[in-house]
Formats: C-alpha cells, structure tokens, sequence
C-alpha cells in the first residue's frame, strides 16, 4: 500500500540552469547553510525567552530580535542576505508530505518489545493522541484517534498485514477509513548488550486533494513532533514501567 | 505547603501552594528538613536559563523524610531519612546501567525541547527549568521525588543534616571534577572559584593524591577560607596575571588539569570582559566563557580541562585552538550524583570529609528571597546557605 504514497517525495527537478535561474528572480530564496540556521535558531530561543521574561518595552524588542533571528535560521532566508545578493545555503531535498519515520533504541529484549506492540490494545498506553485500540480478532482492529480538543475523534478499521514474530509488525487501515493510514515498526538487535533497535514508519494520506496536501505539509512537522513523542514514551514505558510527567504538580499562581 | 517560587529575575517569592501528589508509581513525597541554595541557582535567579515558568518552584539540594511512597518502590519506607540526588534518573536505560545517572534517557518528559537545542537531553533536574523537566524543586515543605528505589539515599541517624545535605549537589559535583582530572601522584591541579564547588573539588583533588592545588577567585574571604580549609595556595586574579601566576607555581609547565568551577557568569576584566558581558547582555552569546578561556590558556600540554561549572548555550572568541595545539582532554557536564553517593557517605561517617565546614548562613526559608539576594551579592560572607522549611 505504501507504494501508493509516490507524490510525497516529489520534487521539482530542475532540468537545465535557466529554469534553476528563473526561480532566483521571483519569491525568496533560501541562501542560508545548515550551520549558520542552527546558530540563529538557537540565538533566537534565547534571545526570545530572555526578552519575553523582561516584562519590558526593552525585553520586547530583544525578543523581537531573538523571533527575528529564529525565523530567518527556520526559514533559512536571511533578507540581508537577499538585499546583498549572498547565497550561503546548500542544496536541500524536498520536503517528505505525511511520511513519519523514527527511531530509538530500547533496552529491552526483541520479543519483549514485540510482544508488547503485537497486542494493539497496549498503543494507547503511549500514543498520546490515540484514545482506544480495540481488537475485534487476531488479524483486525477498531482504532479511534482523538482530535484535538472540541474537534472529536477520527475511527477507522485497520488490518494486520505483517507479522514477523521479534521483528517486524505493519497495519494498513481498511476502505471506508476517514483518515487512510499504513504503519510498520520494526524491532532489530543493536551491538551488544544495547538492547533494540526501534524504527516505526507511519504513512498518512491526507483526504481532500491539493488542500488537504497542503494542511497536511503545514502540519507534517507537527505529526513528527508526535510521533517522536510516542516512540519517546513507548520506551519509558518499557524501560521503566512509567513515563516520566509533571501533569498535576503544585506551583506558585 | 510552602515553597519557594521563581517569577523572573530577580524575583523569588514564598508562596502557599498545594502539596505534590505521588503521580508515577516509583514516586516517594518527602517531607524536607534542609534545604539548600545552589550557585547554579544563581543563573536562574539572572534570569540566564530558558524555559522557567512563573511560579516554578526552585531549589535541587534537599533532604527530608519519606511520608509516602507508590505502590511501585521497593527501596524506601515511610520515616526513612534520606538526600536526595539532583538529577533525576530512572535507572533501567543505557546511560543509567553505566553509572551516567545525569545523562538519563527517561526522567525528562519535555526532553523534545532540549533535544532541539542539544541534539540529544539529559536527564532532568529537580526545579531547574521546563527544558531539563520542569519538575518542582526542594526549596519547599514537600517534594516529590520520581523513580525514588534509584536516586535517594538513606542517610544514618548519627549523622546530621548538615553533615549530609551536600550529596544532594556539590560535594559529589566537586569529587567529580576532581575525579575528571585522572589524577596522578605529583600532579598540580588548579581550581578557578573559591565558592562550594570549587572549595570541594580541592579538597577531592587532594584526596586523589594531587601534590599541589591552586585556587583561583578575586573575593578575598573566600580565597583566605580556601587557604585556611583545604590546603592550597592562592592566586586572585583582581591582583596578578593568573596565567604568570599558575606558571611560576607550577615550574613553567602549567598545572596538570584545571577545572573551571565557576561556569557561564564567570567575572571578565579589560576589553575582552566588557565584551563578554555586553554580547550575553543582548544574548548574541549566552555565557561568559572567561574562566574557561583562562583555562584552557593556562593548562600544560597534554592536560585535562574539568568543567564542573553551568553552561547553558553559546559562547564566542573560544580559543579552540590552543585546545588542539597542546592535546588538551576536556571533561564536562552535570554529576551522575548517584554514582558517588556510597562512597562520599562513608568518608563522610570516617570523619574524611566535613561539608557542613562551608556553611556560613543558616536561614528560614521564610528568608528564602533574601537569602538570594545575599548568596547574588556575595555579602556578609556568604558562602553557603542552608534553609529550614
């Protein structure tokens, strides 16, 4: 099924200098590197955190500095830049629309961590935004992913379309699904004694055509925010047993 | 209960808030006895670290008594006297299983955050910023203390709180610095700071068998206390050139490692200094890298450079390469507390170590904000503060 998802690594590919020279002279262009972007990122959260927590006009402008300074290292436009002409940036892949991928490394056994993820119950033991797992026999499943808070929920059926006992789990949701989704989590031995090797894929295919490509694009960093926090919590709860929160702690009004 | 509350520079206030529940089930609530104010509490009290929130409550040296326990813990009882370690580690991952209990994979639960600006986060520290956690510290009546069977030790009744209070932070801080060093027979270890850290990082150095120990600082208090209580000599470096000073004591070689116990609010002089201090003012960069620079400057070829001091982001005009020219080996970041902890209690019971000897006020955390404002302006001598809730 995720061979379907082909348009998400498209990209525009530049057949001769000219077309490459035309873009140059209509919208910005990124013409920052990757380590200069980092630098101005970094500078901005601080310089933003620090001018916000003055509580002054002064403190505001700093911040306005430090958002200035994060937007251009997450843009990757400087406009000096562009008013002077310079281009220090490298070329980029496109971007990926709706395809998640992650990995992390968990000190637990293959089998263990499979057998965990094998009973689709477990996921919303972790997975944050899914509210209920419910398998209806060994190979289907009923999933309900929570919205957003007002917005309700998205339900879809899904099927079993991998199993491969300690190693590899993949799932598609079936026609009729609201949100068509496909995932696959792998589980390979690290060097020894380090444990294993996670790595979860999830593909999304957004509905409603172009607008929905482009609010899925819009949100894609978003949808790996998330999963990345998943796949975080997943191994606090199988190193530890809990994952680590602050919600309901005391503090000052 | 009572806490202590961070609400922006320079503003801490005692506030009446609810007490911590046992959210996880490997939480313990203790019941704090003493507590205690730390020099890296200073940058957040300058308003230095990112990501505080209005109402935090500050503080990650403490001690107290276990009153309740989740049903997960195994280790502690109810009525058990224990410290608590700052950093909070969960044990069971690939940093904790090598005795890296501040680089924990599992105890921060916004660890997105500091991944963005480090690559990867550590461990989180008790009330120390959202970044590294944003769990609610010990300068309070009560604190909840998250994957208690690993961090907190029990402490032995003939000892005192005073005796003890500092394995929560410092004492294993400074022992780790001085550790850090590789410490052989005949070396010379120079310390930048007179203040807790540094005072027992000496005194670790000389227990690791260090020859010669040089302590730097300009208050004069604290140089003369370094020279009273830890058998060093000193150089102040409002008076001489640090760099002519650690050559001549050291025959011309440099010291065999040095460790900057003072971190990113270092004090800077001349051109360079006013510099520092107006690029961190406007945040174009966010420490003061001057200890750091001096050492690396100071240190002989082949040495080691242990930073036991905060850095917190970025910093310029590093002189990466007189780093390279001489093969330096650099050792830094925050204490894996827990790994010590068995061994600093038995020198401590031997009568080896006495950290209580630091201690130059004994307040109410009612005195909490005071207290900060004194311990900022190095007044009425202050070295260290501990706080009765």
């Amino acid at each position: 099924m995720m061979q379907q998802s082909t348009p998400m690594h498209a990209r525009p590919e530049y057949a001769n200098e000219t077309l490459q020279e035309s873009q140059y002279g209509s919208a910005p262009q990124r013409n920052m590197g990757y380590p200069e972007r980092l630098i101005s990122k970094v500078g901005g959260v601080f310089l933003g955190a620090y001018g916000l927590t003055r509580g002054s006009l002064g403190g505001l402008l700093v911040a306005g500095v430090g958002g200035l300074l994060y937007h251009r290292g997450s843009t990757g436009i400087c406009p000096v830049y562009s008013a002077l002409d310079i281009d220090r940036s490298e070329p980029s892949p496109g971007p990926e629309i709706i395809r998640i991928s992650d990995t992390v490394t968990i000190n637990r056994s293959r089998e263990d961590l499979y057998q965990f993820w094998r009973n689709f119950e477990n996921l919303p033991l972790f997975m944050r935004h899914l509210a209920e797992v419910r398998q209806t026999d060994e190979s289907h499943s009923h999933w309900r992913l929570r919205l957003a808070s007002g917005l309700g929920s998205v339900e879809w059926d899904a099927e079993l379309t991998e199993d491969r006992p300690g190693e590899q789990l993949s799932w598609r949701s079936l026609p009729g699904a609201e949100l068509h989704n496909t995932g696959t989590v792998t589980f390979r031995e690290a060097p020894v004694g380090r444990g294993t090797e996670v790595g979860l894929i999830i593909v999304y295919h957004p509905p409603g055509g172009r607008l929905g490509i482009t609010a899925a694009k819009l949100a894609n960093p978003l949808f790996a925010q998330m999963a990345r926090e998943d796949i975080r919590r997943f191994k606090s709860l199988m190193e530890v047993g809990e994952i680590p929160t602050i919600e309901g702690q005391p503090t000052g009004s | 209960m009572k806490a202590l509350c961070w609400y922006g520079k320079e503003d801490v206030r005692i506030e009446k808030i609810a007490d911590p529940k046992i959210l996880n089930p490997h939480d313990a609530i203790v019941k704090i006895t003493l507590t205690a104010i730390c020099g890296s509490d200073l940058h957040l009290y300058d308003g230095y670290i990112p990501t505080m929130r209005k109402g935090d409550v500050l503080g990650h040296e403490f001690m107290g008594e276990v009153v309740e326990i989740g049903p997960e813990v195994k280790k502690l009882a109810k009525g058990d006297r224990v410290v608590v370690p700052f950093p909070i580690s969960c044990g069971h991952c690939f940093f904790c299983n090598q005795e890296e209990y501040s680089l924990c994979d599992n105890s921060n639960p916004n660890a997105a955050v500091a991944e963005k600006m480090y690559g990867y986060s550590g461990a989180a520290l008790f009330g120390y910023s959202h970044m590294l956690g944003g769990y609610a510290g010990g300068q309070a009546e009560y604190a909840r203390v998250p994957f208690a069977d690993i961090g907190p030790i029990k402490v032995p009744d003939e000892l005192s709180d005073e005796q003890v209070l500092f394995l929560s932070d410092i004492l294993p801080t400074g022992y780790q610095a001085a550790a850090n060093c590789a410490i052989r027979g005949g070396d010379t270890v120079a310390v930048w700071g007179c203040g807790p850290v540094g005072l027992f990082a000496m005194q670790s150095a000389r227990l690791l068998g260090a020859e010669r120990v040089i302590a730097i600082d300009c208050v004069p208090e604290r140089l003369e206390l370094a020279r009273a209580t830890r058998q060093v000599e000193t150089i102040n470096f409002a008076e001489e050139s640090v760099l002519e000073g650690l050559r001549e004591l050291s025959g011309g070689r440099g010291p065999d490692a040095c460790i900057d116990a003072v971190g990113m609010e270092a004090h800077g002089f001349g051109p360079l200094g006013w510099y520092d201090k107006a690029k961190q003012t406007v945040r174009l960069q966010t420490d003061r890298p001057t200890v750091l620079r001096e050492a690396i400057q100071a240190c002989r070829k082949g040495g080691t450079v242990s930073i036991p001091g905060v850095y917190g982001g970025l910093i310029d005009k590093f002189n990466f390469g007189a780093a390279f020219g001489k093969g330096l080996t650099f050792k830094m970041g925050q204490t894996h507390v827990q790994k010590y902890l068995p061994d600093l209690l038995e020198r401590i019971a031997r009568g080896e170590i006495a950290p209580n000897d630091i201690i130059s006020h004994r307040l109410s955390l009612d005195q909490g904000p005071e207290a900060y404002r004194m311990f900022r302006e190095k007044a009425d001598g202050c070295i260290k503060v501990v706080m009765k809730p």
